[in-house]
């Protein structure tokens, strides 16, 4: 897209955002300043945004792979959720036998299988069973909502109690370290940093990276040169999955501290959001990653400050998807 | 696109720097809250706030700040330090977290802003030593309003089924669910003189303290159920009020039965003519005093569990718990609630005196025995005589 498209987009967003907002009788102005100060006001709030950025730039940093090839890896929430509940299994197994440091990086690792062995499944369903992959991804979607809420109120309970509220803090040593003061993990903004890195490397500069585009731009054509589908589309997807599982482990051990029934934050859907806006290209990721968090982060000050819903965050990202589709397909046409 | 991202990061970095948080005027002692459910919920979280917004009227120079549906499932990402982060950066000197669901999350922000006071109702990190100095507890003693439930249940009950909608389970929902169990068990026996083997109370829990759709059990489904079985009263023991809701949807199918609702002393005006009453906290006395304390830097960590006024039960001013009876009581029950209140005021009547027994049949209370008050607040079971679960299987 041209710089005058994105123009038109954020223009046709924002008149719209602030009719909604006259429509609830809220200040437009008064709304959008809140937003930004929200965001920026203070280190405290920014650290607040990164944490929110931090899982989405690496989710779509998995996703690239798969919309590059096509897939629409509608089960990226289930990897996440898989991955949360792979984290929480080694430092609930482990966390008498090994050392901090060791279990968070076997958590880790735990986490990645989770959300991996999660998007093959749906892999090999669409190889095997040619079931589409936004089905098979949607329902492993619940299968993992309900594989949480089943360990929640089962095997992981608190002593005496059963509730969403989830499961036993996990013991202070076992929370990923924060620098005090902070809000917000350093070594996983440099990950989140290195990981985009790495996928445009990839994506643009190895013969995997073409290949995968290739299948994107045109199946047939690529099975005539003799690029097998099942195997691409199989790491396509099982990179995906790792990247949502390290998500999982994100918002466990450095958000929640524990497994809780929302541990996804609906970070998954929105990274769909994120990389469609981007139009499968690596580069505009962290930027709209960061508008993203800026609302989410920033629209809390709403029901706050002039008891508006919060949910116009969602309504702004979601307007934004649609008028940038929308300008592109009136682009093509023309 | 270069140049988007250019202009975008000019835009963050050029006013990055400024700083706008809100500056109080000087004499202000604010204090926020964050409520678990709606503010408007008719239930638990519309009681707090009502609470706070009188303390804000009475207390001069207090202003409140608050933010509800503070939960996982309706802000998704949104975490309880972050918010006490944004509180306290808006000059809140004083917190409350008005949810047994906050209790790590206030945890965790009492420890990083230790020159902040914070509130936990419900909770019990102070008896357990957990809480960080500037952390306290607050409860109301809701065991009396449900005593009162139950009571005025059985009285009212034509088919001697009551059940009971539980939220989740742990030890204050079984101490509650007991409690009312106690004052049925009590009109039953002992003030209608009826066969004790034909009192049904049964316990249902739906998970979690307010319906969260496809999460936990629908409690208009669990409701529906218990009136479709024969049960034609039921004491609601979640946030939020489909047991009156739905009690009121069978009275116009032309079914005779009513609903307890619980929390908030306006609860019956959801359906009148169903209502029995509603036993509800009253959270301003409490709030009234630990705000002074943090005010006047009088703190002092606490654990409080507040009686009823046995003077008058629904003084504002005094009483922390109150029960307001509803329109569908009948005057006859009305008096004998009267009467039962008054026994209960004057200890001349103790619903928590052996011999009682847990589910699983081992000892509660020995014969004669009086539950302390630690005993009544780690409710281990349900008691025997009871059905349903004791704990989640």
């Amino acid at each position: 897209m041209k710089i005058t498209d994105w123009v038109i987009v954020i223009l046709a967003v924002f008149s719209v955002t602030t009719v909604v907002l006259f429509l609830v009788g809220a200040p437009p102005i008064d709304a959008y300043m809140l937003i930004f100060k929200g965001a920026f006001g203070s280190w405290r709030h920014f650290a607040q945004v990164l944490n929110v950025w931090i899982p989405l730039v690496i989710c779509s940093c998995g996703l690239l792979f798969t919309f590059n090839m096509g897939l629409w890896n509608i089960g990226v929430e289930g990897q996440i959720m898989l991955g949360a509940v792979g984290s929480t299994f080694v430092i609930k197994a482990c966390s008498s036998v090994f050392s901090p440091s060791l279990i968070l990086v076997v958590a880790g690792i735990c986490a990645i299988l989770g959300g991996a062995l999660w998007a093959v499944a749906a892999g090999f369903l669409k190889i095997r069973g040619n079931v589409h992959e936004i089905f098979s991804g949607l329902g492993l979607n619940f299968v993992a909502q309900a594989l949480i809420l089943w360990l929640i109120f089962g095997p992981w309970k608190r002593p005496g109690i059963a509730s969403m509220s989830g499961t036993e803090p996990f013991p202070k040593s076992l929370w990923f370290p924060v620098p005090a003061g902070w809000r917000v993990s350093p070594f996983m903004i440099g990950l989140a940093v290195v990981l985009l890195l790495a996928t445009a490397k990839v994506l643009q500069a190895t013969r995997w990276g073409l290949v995968l585009k290739a299948l994107g731009s045109n199946v047939k054509a690529a099975g005539v040169y003799g690029i097998s589908v099942n195997r691409n589309l199989f790491f396509a997807m099982l990179c995906a999955g790792a990247f949502a599982g390290l998500v999982g482990f994100f918002q466990t051990t450095v958000i929640y501290h524990r497994l809780i029934p929302a541990i996804s934050s609906n970070y998954g859907y929105l990274s769909l959001l994120v990389v469609m806006l981007a139009q499968y290209n690596w580069k505009p990721v962290p930027f709209i990653a960061l508008l993203f968090a800026i609302l989410q982060v920033g629209s809390i000050q709403l029901p706050l400050m002039l008891r508006i819903d919060s949910s116009l965050s969602g309504v702004i990202q979601g307007l934004l998807v649609l008028t940038a589709i929308g300008v592109m397909y009136a682009r093509r046409r023309s | 696109m270069c140049k988007i991202m250019s202009l975008f990061l000019t835009l963050v970095f050029a006013f990055f720097p400024l700083n706008f948080s809100a500056h109080a005027a000087k004499k202000e002692f604010i204090f926020g809250l964050l409520l678990v459910g709606p503010y408007n919920d008719h239930g638990w979280s519309q009681a707090h706030y009502e609470a706070a917004k009188a303390v804000e009227k009475e207390l001069e120079g207090v202003k409140l700040l608050y933010i509800d549906k503070v939960n996982p499932a309706d802000r998704p990402g949104v975490t309880i330090p972050q918010l006490v982060d944004e509180l306290v950066s808006k000059g809140a000197k004083f917190i409350i977290a008005n949810s047994d669901d906050m209790k790590d999350g206030i945890r965790e922000a009492a420890e990083q802003h230790p020159d902040v006071y914070f509130l936990h109702i419900s909770g019990d990190d102070v008896l357990t030593g957990k809480a960080p100095k500037n952390l306290s507890n607050l409860m109301g003693k809701m065991e009396y309003g449900k005593m009162m439930a139950g009571f005025v249940a059985a009285m009212t009950t034509k088919t001697g089924k009551i059940g009971y909608l539980g939220p989740l389970v742990n030890d204050e929902t079984r101490r509650l669910a007991v409690s009312s169990y106690l004052g049925a068990k009590y009109a039953w026996e002992k003030v209608l003189k009826r066969d004790p083997k034909k009192l049904i109370f049964q316990v249902s829990w739906i998970g979690f303290w307010f319906n969260i759709p496809g999460v936990t059990a629908d409690p208009t489904q669990v409701t529906q159920n218990f009136f479709n079985s024969g049960f034609d009263v039921v004491i609601s023991g979640i946030d939020t009020t489909e047991a009156l809701v739905v009690a009121g949807q069978k009275r116009k199918e032309g079914k005779n039965v009513w609903a307890i609702p619980y929390d908030y002393k306006d609860a019956c005006n959801e359906a009148p003519e169903a209502c029995l009453g509603v036993p509800y906290f009253n959270w301003k006395p409490g709030y009234i005093h630990f705000v002074k304390s943090a005010m006047n830097g009088n703190w002092r960590q606490e654990w409080l569990w507040l009686e009823p006024d046995w003077h008058d039960i629904n003084n504002p001013d005094t009483s922390s718990v109150g029960f307001t009876p509803g329109p569908a009581l009948k005057p006859e029950v009305k008096k004998a609630l009267a009467e039962f209140q008054k026994k209960l005021g004057d200890g001349s009547l103790n619903l928590f005196v052996g011999p009682l027994y847990y589910q699983d049949g081992s000892v509660f209370l020995s014969k004669g025995e009086q539950a302390t008050d630690t005993k009544i607040w780690y409710m281990k079971q349900l008691l025997k005589g009871m059905i349903g679960p004791s704990s989640a299987k």
